[in-house]
């Protein structure tokens, strides 16, 4: 981290925030909708508040006069519902015809997806939390609720679901999405602070600390405005409070608008889009999950769904990580600093060279490349190139030389099905090339038994008394 | 002692609580926080009067639900408390009151109450700790329970456990404070009375019905032992001081800052969660690389300073041999960074 670290510093000494991304690391929703959360002070996840919308013209302001009470709780849950929900199914329409299983089948996804902003993550951990309570509430029974409120339950569990798959774009907060390009010249801690972050990037770094005192970007208020504004509002049941939370509201609003203009400058790193495939298949797989009827998400995850969640979890994390570098040079650079990537020139070339040694020939060129970058690579790695995915570099041999290393490469994939190399495939002579053991790859899972196959520990047979 | 007073000036002395404690274990080198919490000042008023107001109130709404979620508990003879922990028909005893005047006799009747090992709930005992180098009374919000000669340290916490979770960093400060009290407690009546085990209680999800967890905190226990023996004898300290060295909130913002310059601080981001003179040491430790958080300094090799960092890094600045590795990394960084930002 040390390329960030050293970018903190010259926010710092600049006095301005500083880039750490050349291209936008998230998919940019033409159509987002906006989502500020505000909770009451010492309760167990009570809103507040929320303004919301997806027109920066049109905020919408949801207020609960007594947040203590269940009643207007569920109303609220009720009247965001009614607002959510409709723009989420929105894009439940037109469908494309996706090929699996190497073609020999089709599957069928929504086109686009929602995409919804918050501030920070305490709001994606306060939707989390109001799914929770939400989601299992009966329409029947002693408490019944509208059929509006278990089903705004199981949206919120979801994109909050989503949210923690590493380059989700269907739930995002914007103080990470700033972080991920931005550096400021203060610590990560003070970084959290919505409007001081932005206005580090906006304006520099007085502006942030005056922002410091400004207006709190939810879903907690300040102890202080609790106190003296909020407190007697609500004890007195005073109709100005929609008003005073309005105000207390709008310039977070604002800035996540002009947040979202900001990113919007950026050039989409070309991974994104692949990345918003997989949100628009999750989407698509969770309006058929409702439209079946299905139940809402359990509790807690049993085991063999939990390892197949931590599974894929870190397998999207790898993946995140190594997509980012190859989008990105500024990324890739913190690779080069651990040796992990270097750059290097093509000093000599054997395109056409063929290995007959097999039982077919086969086209396998030799570059070699010069390198003054620290290395930490041995021979027989695999290399990839960015500018090349689909190839791959064996690493044949290195020399040590007075200006740093030269290495031998051979090379495979990516140059067509002739013995001849098609044209431009294998670098030239003098080309300027990145190489690194990074690599895209797809990485197979452990197979993981099925539930009813796990030992009583597990959950499997005989049946636990489990709530889940 | 007359020198302690004499640093705070007449205002009433500020009281260690394990909530203090917790916090100056948490950053154990920093010697303005040793010495003004030893001197009991006010540390909210000293941060207003020189410019520098934190804001560490506490929400109403929060204290209210706190308040009520305990006096559910401790209704009707502690009733609630009592199904919940499932200690079935023992005494209660109320050692509370919070009053100066009468710590000492509240020491003693908190020692024999709990020395007698018979079964009971004992709420608002007065325990101390010896914290570098001073004793300290502690007035724990807790209640410890005392069965077959064990004792096991209470608290109840407003914060809510939903389906067995909660709040990481919620549990992580109560686990901390909790230590403080074990150890107290461990000091008082000897290691093997007092059990490792705590006992939390919340309220279960999103209602005030309470759950009681049990939480282990050997962990923080000896975290805390460690830093407390670390933590440098703040009277030594004192001595040192220079006498026209006060913290007394009469005096003139220009003379108060010139004292607290006389002890150093260890200014760290997460001052800024726990301290009420984080504010002033932040300012002060402006352009440190510390002052940018742990990683982003270990992540510059550790140099002092931001400028340091930022001439090493475009080799404007010779590096003395220690740096010369850090000096190559950040020159790297830089030709790096520069090149992909081209």
């Amino acid at each position: 981290m040390t390329l960030v670290a050293l970018a903190r510093a010259q926010a710092f000494a600049a006095g301005r925030a500083q880039p750490i991304a050349t291209v936008r690391h998230l998919h940019l929703h033409d159509h987002p909708f906006v989502l500020i959360p505000l909770a009451m002070a010492g309760e167990a996840n009570a809103p507040l508040a929320a303004m919301f919308g997806d027109s920066p013209a049109k905020p919408r302001l949801l207020v609960v006069a007594q947040p203590r009470n269940r009643d207007e709780r569920f109303a609220f849950a009720d009247a965001l519902s009614a607002e959510l929900v409709p723009y989420l199914m929105s894009f439940a329409d037109q469908t494309e015809a996706v090929a699996v299983d190497r073609g020999r089948d089709v599957r069928h996804r929504y086109v686009d997806a929602p995409q919804v902003w918050v501030p920070n993550p305490g709001g994606i951990d306060f939707l989390r939390l109001f799914g929770r309570s939400t989601r299992f509430r009966r329409v029947d029974g002693d408490y019944p609720v509208p059929p509006t409120v278990p089903l705004l339950g199981q949206w919120l569990t979801f994109l909050a679901g989503a949210a923690e798959v590493p380059g989700s774009s269907l739930l995002l907060n914007a103080v990470q999405a700033l972080g991920l390009h931005w550096a400021t010249g203060q610590s990560g801690a003070e970084d959290n602070h919505l409007g001081s972050l932005l206005a580090w990037i906006e304006a520099g770094a007085q502006a942030a600390r005056e922002a410091e005192n400004g207006p709190v970007a939810g879903p907690a208020t300040d102890p202080e405005f609790d106190n003296r504004v909020l407190a007697p509002l609500i004890a007195d049941g005073d109709p100005a409070l929609a008003t005073v939370l309005h105000e207390l509201l709008l310039p977070t609003w604002q800035q996540m608008w002009r947040i979202l203009d900001r990113l919007r400058t950026l050039p989409p790193g070309d991974r994104v889009a692949a990345r918003w495939d997989s949100d628009r298949d999750s989407y698509s797989s969770f309006v058929e999950h409702l439209a079946e009827g299905g139940p809402p998400q359990p509790r807690r995850d049993g085991a063999v769904a939990a390892a197949a969640r931590l599974q894929r979890l870190e397998n999207a994390a790898a993946r995140y990580a190594v997509q980012r570098a190859f989008d990105d040079p500024l990324v890739m650079a913190e690779y080069r600093l651990a040796g992990v990537a270097f750059g290097g020139v093509v000093t000599l070339a054997a395109p056409d060279r063929v290995d007959d040694t097999g039982k077919r020939p086969v086209l396998r060129p030799r570059i070699m490349v010069a390198t003054a970058e620290t290395i930490r690579v041995e021979a027989g790695a695999t290399l990839t190139s960015p500018a090349r995915p689909a190839q791959k570099a064996k690493v044949v041999s290195i020399t040590a030389t007075p200006a740093g290393h030269d290495v031998l490469l051979e090379l495979s994939g990516g140059m067509g099905r002739k013995l001849v190399a098609e044209p431009g495939t294998v670098p030239a002579v003098g080309e300027k090339l990145l190489l690194t053991t990074l690599s895209e790859g797809y990485r197979p899972g452990a197979a993981l038994p099925d539930p009813a196959e796990t030992p009583w520990t597990h959950g499997g047979p005989p049946a636990l008394s489990s709530d889940g | 002692m007359n020198r302690i007073a004499q640093l705070r000036g007449p205002e009433p002395a500020k009281r260690h609580n394990a909530r203090t404690i917790a916090a100056l274990t948490g950053n154990p080198g920093c010697s303005r926080r040793s010495v003004l919490d030893a001197a009991g000042v006010d540390k909210v008023a000293l941060a207003a009067r020189v410019g520098f107001p934190g804001s560490f109130g506490q929400s109403r709404f929060a204290l209210a639900r706190g308040n009520a979620f305990e006096a559910m508990l401790k209704a009707d003879d502690c009733e609630l408390l009592r199904s919940v922990l499932d200690v079935g028909v023992v005494g209660y005893q109320d050692l509370g009151a919070d009053d100066d005047a009468t710590l000492t006799a509240r020491h003693a009747r908190t020692r024999e109450l709990l020395t007698s090992a018979t079964s009971a709930l004992v709420d608002h005992p007065l325990l101390t700790l010896s914290v570098a180098g001073q004793t300290v009374f502690l007035e724990p919000d807790l209640i410890a329970f005392q069965s077959e000669g064990r004792l096991r340290v209470v608290e109840i916490k407003s914060f809510a456990i939903v389906d067995g979770q909660a709040d990481a960093a919620k549990v992580a400060g109560a686990a901390v404070q909790a230590a403080v009290y074990v150890l107290a407690l461990r000091r008082l009546l000897g290691d093997d009375r007092v059990s490792h085990e705590v006992i939390l209680v919340c309220p279960s999800n999103f209602s005030l019905t309470p759950e009681a967890v049990v939480v282990d905190v050997r962990k923080q226990l000896s975290t805390l032992k460690r830093q407390l023996s670390r933590l440098s004898s703040v009277t030594e300290l004192i001595d040192s001081l220079p006498p026209a060295v006060s913290f007394d909130v009469a005096l003139s913002p220009a003379a108060l800052v010139e004292s607290l310059a006389s002890v150093s601080a260890r200014y760290v981001p997460e001052c800024l969660s726990t301290c009420e003179m984080s504010v002033f040491c932040r300012h002060e430790a402006a352009g440190t690389t510390a002052s940018l958080g742990r990683s982003v300094r270990e992540s510059l090799g550790g140099v002092e300073t931001v400028a340091q960092a930022l001439e090493l890094a475009t080799g404007t600045a010779t590096p003395t041999p220690d740096q010369a590795e850090a000096a190559a990394l950040l020159r790297t960084a830089a030709r790096l960074r520069e090149e992909a930002l081209s």
